[in-house]
């Protein structure tokens, strides 16, 4: 029976054998000329025009450009258009297209396309949504195209960022979509991986410098960072001041914005946050510097309203003091409103954002000071995309709402009827201000409006706009041009190796 | 033979009874509050005022712990005790009617065991949702079979022996029967699983809480802190070590009893 | 072979019975789920649209007959989450992958567990058994995501054996994609190789105490002819069933495992399904799960019943 231990023997130590010779063939390094973003969130859809969740934006920016495409300063240039020109009374945009552009099948850009894509961009997005004012587009030739607009609209040309798709695409939009960025579309694995090779044709001359990206779904935060300084991924964005730390020297840290506005949004129809005295209460328990302190070792930038500080010309700085942390006030408040003893609520935090968490928990901590109990609720993202965004059943949020360049991105959610006033929030004041903005066309004037709006939301005390986090990206030392876009965008057609 | 010192459960009550002890004591006492926050104490090191050491949040991880132990009893101790009531009934009444009924009961069970513990825990969680009674219930559900099939092999093991059979001639009723006469006679078996079926309970209660689907924060719970610990490896190690251990110890515990239990006979 | 056919019978009436409550639990209770993934501007009619594409505006036998009818083909319909994506296509992906780390588990724990249960269960002195049963028990205790973590850290961060989250699968590269899960693997197969030992040596010890083996030690017999003649042979046996309930743990163990090690395997695809509420999807891959859990126990079942025929169930 000697030969039956042996036998054991032999498989035993060839097992233990094989592990080291096995692991020894995954560390060789390549040289090729591509890299691998981690991406926090799945893409909910390739189709750049029903794509919702701002994650998959910041990856389609690299595939689809629109008549115009923003820049990472915070305005526009052209793309697909190579000019444009806004009529006197903003009532109409006409666009010359850029000679010789094409889509990554090689086809030349028509109008009719711009016509399609415009137009299926109406229907989808709604006639009540920013692109609602879209009247129709007039080809005047094969060159040039008009955009018209059922009402004067200077904020419109910041919605033709909207992405120029061919109309010939349109069976495969969602399986192999084309577009004009300066990447296209490799590959796509739901719940794995989206790859984008360099696209030879792309109209500005040197771009893309990689020749090919691939954007690796990781929505733990733990995994990530294994992966980061495993060396698996290059780039990994949103990371906290203490995830950072713990990075090894082969990457560099950059500090941005999130251009997001993070804070506690409160269903404003619900009780007791349907009191406004209610909702000061809080505010003013929340210490918004704590958090800051916590969760980026202080980098971030406390708000105090519904905008974000980078937009300098229309950003109401005075709101940022509009509360202090103020326990004793927070009392006498909740006493005028009617709960001396507190109250309980629940807070729905989304997985998609590792510092929605920590926000959340400490906001917890700080309210039982003044006797309100949270409990936390952590659900996926996108349950709470339809229970807590679409569905508005929640009593209060921990998330960000992003925006685009158009400054009234920010601001139309929060106008009584809009199809996204996730939060009820409803002040007749506010939407009369906001209909003078809109139609507003001195920018100056314009810019008075938005900070009047700012204020009104932080005197209601609409949520508890807490901070626009710092955005600490991750990036392999060897990579360099990395850039931050005031919206959602990871451009990677800047992001090039060191020689 | 002689006779043995029975180590193994005297070992095991000894670790479970300081567990449970440290999990009462943690509802009117820890050393810190377990939600309390300080800046300073951020990531401290495990010292002689904070023995396990301080999260991320400065929070003494020694309290939390005590706190995620008693969690950790409540989920696993009520999952244990309905899936052991409901299933010992059942298994009983299948195992003593028998015919139709046994086999209706006993291909339901079959269908409930084909899915592995966490799969079927992760359906319920996706229905009920997560928290700590919707856990209970979740797992409480997945227990009943695994109690169900030992109570009716005890049934039929006991069925044939004499003072069943007395009973029944007796005229005792059935309810009569399994109460008065098999329970009392079956329960060592049922006992010993009990406990591995607490076991499993912990386990699954930590992993569901690893995926983020079980106990919500800010209840601290020993297999959360362990998920939200994954990150700070490096910096922190024991914030993961010390649930990590605790769990460990917890199971072995329980683990000793059972091996204890069956060794009574 | 009757015997055969009856556990046949039961096969087909628990896989019946197992496609009715999937179906129950994820087809019809959920309705809104379709509602959601159209999103915030859904008007009614784009909603009764999808319905009536969806088929959910038949009555519910109906609708049970068609799934099950498609799902026989291999047809499980289309994602939520991922417009236009098939079911099919998406688990067919992963498919390999959680094979081959089931697979590697499997292996692992009877090549493990079968010597060290002969070592364990030869142990005679009192210390040596209470030293066994700690090891035994602690390593049973061991979350297998805990140990995933440390074996990360270990393997991947420290020792740089393997990279983490750079996983290739089987299709592509199957030494690379196996050198890649035997660390996952470790990690699943640890807790139940415990499980394993102790049940063998508990088998082996119940075993020696039988009448045959004073009877072989009276007709002179070695220990070690007694030991591996017979009483081994024997004591196996019922580890054969025992690897039914083994086989249905490690692909639990998976679900939690592959996503410590960022597997994208069946298991990371029925978290974000039913996460996501991607119904189709949780449904393809829990019958899936059931049927090859149900499937693999009639088999222990039938093998069971070819290696000792004495079982009567």
């Amino acid at each position: 029976m000697k030969k039956f231990v042996t036998f054991w023997l032999v498989i035993a130590i060839v097992t233990a054998a094989a592990l080291p010779v096995f692991g020894g063939t995954s560390t060789d390094g390549e040289a090729s000329n591509s890299v691998v973003v981690g991406i926090s969130q799945d893409i909910d859809s390739l189709d750049p025009q029903n794509a919702d969740y701002a994650g998959t934006r910041e990856v389609l920016f690299n595939l689809f450009e629109g008549l115009v495409k923003a820049t990472s300063d915070g305005n526009i240039e052209p793309a697909v258009a190579e000019s444009y020109e806004v009529a006197e009374d903003a009532s109409s945009i006409s666009f010359r297209i850029r000679e010789g552009i094409t889509f990554h099948d090689g086809t030349p850009v028509t109008a009719e396309d711009i016509k399609y894509s415009l137009e299926r961009n109406a229907q989808i997005q709604g006639a009540d949504s920013a692109f609602g004012d879209f009247s129709e587009l007039e080809i005047v030739d094969e060159q040039t195209v008009r955009v018209i607009l059922s009402e004067p609209n200077s904020e419109f040309i910041y919605e033709l960022t909207c992405a120029i798709l061919p109309q010939a695409n349109e069976e495969n939009v969602n399986s192999d979509p084309i577009g004009t960025g300066p990447f296209k579309f490799a590959s796509f694995k739901p719940g794995e991986s989206l790859v984008i090779e360099k696209y030879d044709g792309y109209w500005k001359e040197g771009f893309p410098y990689l020749d090919s990206v691939t954007f690796k779904v990781v929505t733990d935060v733990d995994s990530a960072i294994n992966q980061l300084n495993a060396g698996t991924l290059d780039i990994y964005q949103y990371l906290t001041a203490d995830q950072a730390a713990t990075l090894n020297e082969n990457f560099n840290i950059l500090e941005g914005s999130v251009n997001y506005v993070q804070g506690m949004f409160l269903n404003n129809a619900v009780k007791p946050f349907d009191d406004v005295r209610v909702r000061q209460a809080v505010y003013y328990a929340v210490d918004r510097d704590l958090i800051n302190e916590f969760l980026f070792s202080g980098k971030s930038h406390i708000i105090g309203t519904n905008m974000i500080p980078a937009a300098e010309f229309y950003y109401n700085e005075a709101t940022e003091t509009t509360y202090s942390h103020d326990v004793q006030k927070a009392k006498e408040l909740l006493e005028e409103a009617g709960y001396p003893n507190g109250f309980e609520f629940t807070i729905t935090v989304p997985n998609n954002y590792a510092p929605h968490e920590g926000t959340a928990q400490i906001i917890a901590e700080s309210l039982a000071e003044v006797g309100i109990t949270a409990k936390l609720n952590l659900v996926e993202f996108n349950t709470w995309y339809s229970e807590a965004y679409v569905d508005r059943n929640y009593e209060a949020t921990v998330v960000a709402v992003d925006g685009k360049i158009a400054p009234n991105s920010w601001f139309s959610k929060n106008v009584s009827d809009a199809s996204n006033n996730f939060t009820n929030y409803a002040n007749p004041e506010y939407d009369e201000v906001y209909a003078k903005a809109l139609a507003e066309i001195d920018l100056n004037q314009k810019a008075e409006y938005y900070k009047q709006l700012q204020q009104i939301l932080a005197d209601d005390a609409a949520s508890i706009y807490v901070q626009d986090p710092a955005n600490l990206v991750a990036v392999n030392a060897q990579l360099e041009g990395y850039v931050f876009y005031p919206i959602s965008a990871q451009d990677m057609s800047v992001v090039k190796f060191i020689d | 033979m002689k006779k043995v010192r029975n180590y193994s459960l005297i070992i095991g009550c000894v670790i479970t009874g300081v567990m449970l002890l440290l999990a009462l004591t943690a509802l009117f006492w820890t050393p810190y509050s377990t939600t309390g926050m300080s800046l300073s104490l951020k990531f401290a090191a495990p010292s002689w005022a904070h023995p396990f050491g301080c999260d991320n949040y400065g929070r003494d991880i020694l309290s939390r712990v005590m706190q995620g132990i008693g969690t950790t009893f409540l989920v696993a101790a009520s999952t244990v005790i309905f899936g052991m009531i409901v299933g010992s009934v059942i298994g009983f009444f299948a195992g003593y009617i028998g015919g139709w009924f046994d086999e209706i009961v006993m291909r339901i069970n079959d269908v409930l065991n084909a899915f592995p513990s966490i799969l079927l825990a992760l359906v319920f969680v996706s229905f009920l949702g997560s928290g700590l009674m919707n856990i209970i219930l979740a797992l409480g559900i997945l227990f009943i079979p695994s109690f169900a099939r030992i109570a009716r092999s005890e049934m039929l093991r006991l069925k044939g022996l004499q003072f069943v059979q007395s009973a029944k001639l007796q005229k005792a009723g059935t309810c009569r029967i399994i109460f008065a006469h098999i329970m009392p006679n079956a329960y060592i078996n049922i006992l010993a699983s009990a406990a591995v079926g607490f076991n499993n309970a912990v386990i699954a209660e930590a992993g569901l809480s690893f995926l983020g689907l079980g106990v919500q924060p800010p209840n601290a719970s020993l297999g959360r802190m362990i998920d939200e610990a994954g990150s700070f490896l490096m910096q922190a190690p024991w914030y993961a070590v010390f649930p990590g251990v605790t769990i460990i110890i917890l199971v072995l515990g329980v683990a000793l009893i059972s091996d204890g239990i069956s060794r009574i006979e | 072979m009757r015997y055969i056919l009856k556990k046949l019978l039961t096969l087909i009436v628990a896989l019946l019975l197992i496609s009715i409550v999937v179906f129950l639990a994820f087809s019809v209770l959920p309705a809104d789920a379709s509602i959601a993934k159209l999103g915030q501007n859904a008007t009614p009619e784009r909603i009764a649209a999808l319905r009536a594409e969806m088929g959910l505006d038949q009555p519910v036998l109906v609708q049970y007959f068609r799934w099950i009818s498609g799902a026989v083909r291999g047809d499980f319909g289309t994602s939520y989450q991922y417009t236009g994506t098939r079911v099919v296509d998406l688990v067919g992906g992963r498919i390999g992958t959680s094979a081959v780390l089931s697979l590697i588990s499997l292996v692992m724990v009877v090549v493990i567990s079968i010597p060290v249960g002969i070592f364990a269960a030869k142990r005679r002195s009192a210390p040596g058994r209470a030293a066994m049963t700690t090891v035994i028990h602690i390593t049973m205790g061991v979350p297998s995501f805990f140990l995933g973590l440390l074996i990360t850290y270990l393997f991947s961060l420290v020792l740089r054996w393997f990279t983490i989250g750079k996983y290739s699968s089987p299709a592509e590269d199957l030494a690379a994609s196996i050198s890649y899960l035997v660390f996952p693997a470790i990690a699943i197969s640890l807790p139940k190789i415990a499980m394993t030992v102790k049940f063998l040596v508990s088998s082996i010890r119940s075993e020696l105490h039988k009448d045959y083996v004073r009877t072989a030690y009276a007709k002179g017999c070695s220990r070690n002819r007694v030991f591996y003649g017979h009483v081994l042979k024997n004591s196996l046996v019922p580890v054969i069933t025992f690897m039914g309930i083994i086989i249905a743990e490690i692909v639990a163990g998976s679900i939690v495992v592959e996503k410590v090690f960022s597997v994208p395997g069946i298991g990371m695809l029925l978290v974000t399904a039913i996460t996501n509420r991607d119904y189709p999807v949780v449904e393809a891959v829990v019958l899936l799960i059931a049927v090859v859990v149900i499937v693999i126990n009639f088999l222990v079942d039938v093998i069971y019943q070819i290696i000792d025929p004495r079982v009567r169930l």
